[in-house]
């Protein structure tokens, strides 16, 4: 019964610790990632049963395809992933440090056997005074050994670069971090949006997923929205939202007051962030226009909302059926009905651009568009995410790491010397725990430096 | 000289090199080789002014619109090809192994044709979503990590060949014709490692930079969107790669075909999610 547990234990041990089960794992996450990317995710059933059958969407529901990265299975997938992350690194991390801390100070023989890197001499000289000028060679040339004694051999050690070889460690470690970020994130913090009227503030925010409300515990202000445009087009060129954080009524602080709001430059109060997302009118527009009688010459200042009829002075009406702000290259533009007292409607375009587009019509009227007054909502997305400077903590590390991983090496030189007669022998042994070739072509230059040394 | 005359000669270049490649496993010529090497080196020159170039027409236009060229799928082609040179010119120098240019210039090349002939080079104003100093990190850093994905993918493609070769060849005799040309198996092995080595923490790092964006610009740093995904998919291949150089059983072929299955994954994430799938991302193709 005994043996039995243990070796369960064991071997599940062993399937976590495995490199294989490494490469599975992330072939898998792979594989199945792509579903998500030709299945559309969080969509509606109906727009789901647009697509595909009854029977095909009750099958794709239940594998849970439709929200597939936040499904049981992909959360288990990346859950064995970071199993196998952790039994990999607490497996052989030990050794590791073993390594940097505890290095192996006396190369005999058995390690000599294993360097492809070494050199041997035989020079007259006392020991004394070779074990001095050899150790400033490497410390010139490599770095300050450590000397140690055994009986009448004499033991030189030098390294660098050994924390390099936490660099895989570091990096495994980021992914965890990242994990506990997102974690972190999705538990503490929510997204939602708000749209807030030009004038008006708002101390709610509605989550996605249409549950109920969030209480802000602070108000936000629109004072102010605008679209600009690039010059005689109708491409966007920045919308901004001036906004005011208001605690109490009274806006919280000088920096907070009217503080514009473009995409990629958000607002960030109390862990809260807006970010300028949408916007859409609100209301019907209001317009004045100057209308001058072509016959008589007086000109009228007037003001109308959109759709609104308003009689002209001297008879008949007219009203604004339709608007936009950017007419092809043209800017703002208006189309009027007229409600001559006599005759039949007439509709126009009017230009707010060109004040004296209206004359070549030829009407008894010349309608001039002076200004137009929209409202608008600004359509903000909201964010409340504590995870995400552990997040950002993690790439930091993942970067680094892989880079020390790839980059760095832990290169060790061993220097033994022993006396063979009246003469001494010496024996000069490296290797290198990345980029070897770098390493050979940098012992082949020791090698030759130690010649002229020991020639001298 | 405008941008728009450097790039058609830039082609022009990339077209030489690639056939004088070409003619070099042909003939086994050194002097071809490094024909084809100066031909290369200086399309390389003269891709690094047009792009810089056109940079500075764009702030020449009226309306204040001007933006560093790596806004549209015109600009991002023709910046991957440069990225395809510089990666090769740095291997170029490290390992000097010539016939690797017949299989990665045609990557530049075919690049540049399809940019030149088929995509809209016009200077479009940026809308207000790009306008941020995060497009130019993270575009860079991401085609970066594609080009040196691309060069390992040729590379992989030259170890098949050979290995294939050496195979059937009897009893290990050296290959002969157009693959002693070649760099051993063991180099080309060396240098996709190295190449995939250079590209992973480049991605990782393009990844990190959208993310970062993404999270400045809409508040949420990771979305599952379409182009997010693929280049997480990218991702794992690369780093079942990297880890399937200690596992037996998986260097050698194993590997070679993990490198060119990601560069396909990554053709994809590039240019398969801005064409064929829905998103984010389909203005920033």
């Amino acid at each position: 019964m005994n043996v039995k547990k243990r070796s369960l234990a064991t071997a599940t041990w062993d399937f976590f610790c495995s490199l294989k089960l490494t490469i599975a794992t992330l072939i898998l996450l792979a594989i199945t990632s792509i579903i998500g990317t030709v299945i559309q995710q969080n969509k509606s059933p109906e727009e789901y049963l647009q697509v595909y059958s009854e029977s095909t969407y009750q099958i794709l529901d239940t594998l849970k395809f439709f929200d597939m990265y936040h499904s049981w299975w992909f959360l288990s997938l990346l859950g064995i992933f970071s199993l196998n992350l952790i039994s990999c690194s607490v497996k052989r991390f030990p050794r590791v440090w073993k390594t940097v801390h505890e290095p192996v100070l006396v190369a005999d023989d058995a390690l000599f056997r294993t360097l492809s890197n070494v050199d041997e001499h035989l020079v007259s000289g006392s020991m004394d005074d070779l074990q001095g000028r050899l150790g400033t060679f490497l410390s010139d040339g490599f770095a300050a050994p450590v000397v140690t004694r055994v009986g009448e051999t004499v033991h030189l050690f030098s390294q660098k670069g050994r924390y390099a070889r936490f660099g895989v460690y570091v990096t495994h470690l980021s992914i965890l971090i990242i994990f506990a970020g997102a974690i972190l994130g999705s538990l503490f913090g929510y997204k939602a949006y708000v749209n807030i009227e030009e004038g008006k503030a708002t101390d709610k925010v509605w989550p996605r997923g249409g549950e109920a409300p969030i209480e802000l515990g602070f108000s936000v202000r629109c004072d102010e929205f605008s679209v600009s445009y690039y010059d005689g087009t109708s491409r966007p060129r920045e919308f901004k939202s001036l906004l005011t954080v208001l605690e109490g009524g009274k806006p919280v602080s000088e920096a907070l007051t009217e503080r514009p709001v473009i995409v990629n430059s958000p607002l960030t109060y109390k862990g809260i962030t807006f970010y300028q997302s949408s916007y859409g009118p609100t209301g019907d527009p209001v317009f004045s226009f100057k209308v001058r009688n072509r016959a008589s010459g007086e000109t009228a200042e007037l003001s109308v909302k959109q759709g609104q009829r308003l009689d002209l002075p001297g008879g008949g009406a007219f009203r604004v059926a339709d608007f936009t702000p950017s007419f092809q290259t043209f800017g703002p533009a208006a189309r009027i009905e007229v409600f001559p007292a006599a005759g039949e409607r007439r509709s126009f375009v009017v230009l707010q651009a060109h004040p004296e587009f209206d004359a070549q019509r030829g009407g008894d009227y010349i309608f001039s568009m002076v200004d137009y007054k929209q409202r608008y909502y600004t359509g903000l997305q909201v964010a409340k995410d504590p995870g995400v400077w552990v997040v950002w903590l993690g790439c930091a590390m993942m970067v680094i790491g892989s880079m020390v991983a790839f980059f760095m090496s832990h290169r060790r030189i061993w220097v033994t010397l022993q006396p063979v007669g009246k003469k001494t022998g010496i024996k000069l042994g490296g290797t290198a725990h990345r980029n070897q070739p770098a390493f050979e072509i940098f012992f082949d230059e020791l090698k030759k430096k130690l010649k002229t040394e020991i020639a001298s | 000289m405008t941008s728009s005359q450097l790039f058609n000669i830039v082609t022009v270049s990339y077209f030489s090199s690639m056939v004088l490649f070409v003619v070099y496993l042909a003939t086994r010529s050194k002097g071809v080789s490094l024909g084809a090497n100066i031909v290369a080196y200086i399309g390389f020159l003269a891709h690094t002014a047009a792009i810089g170039l056109r940079w500075y027409e764009s702030y020449q236009l009226p309306g204040n619109v001007g933006h560093a060229p790596l806004s549209n799928l015109y600009e991002s082609v023709v910046f991957f090809a440069w990225t395809i040179l510089l990666i090769y010119i740095l291997l170029d120098f490290k390992y000097k192994q010539r016939a690797v240019g017949a299989f990665v210039i045609p990557f530049a090349f075919f690049a540049m044709i399809w940019a030149q002939l088929q995509l809209n080079s016009a200077m479009e104003p940026l809308v207000p979503a790009l306008q941020s100093n995060w497009l130019t990190y993270h575009v860079i850093t991401c085609f970066l990590g594609y080009a040196a994905f691309a060069v390992a993918c040729g590379v992989s493609i030259m170890y098949l060949i050979k290995v294939g070769k050496e195979e059937q060849s009897p009893d290990g005799s050296p290959v002969g014709g157009i693959l002693s040309l070649f760099p051993s198996t063991r180099i080309l092995d060396d240098i996709n490692y190295k190449a995939i080595m250079i590209g992973f923490p480049l991605l990782t790092l393009g990844i990190v930079t959208g993310a970062a964006w993404a999270n400045y610009a809409w508040g949420t740093y990771w979305s599952w969107d379409p182009k997010e995904t693929w280049s997480l998919i990218v991702w794992f291949i690369y780093a079942a790669f990297l880890h399937a150089r200690f596992t037996r059983g998986w260097v050698g072929r194993r590997a070679a075909w993990l490198s060119i299955i990601g560069f396909a994954a990554t053709i994809f994430c590039y240019l398969g999610v801005n064409l064929v799938l829905s998103g984010l991302h389909s203005y920033g193709g």
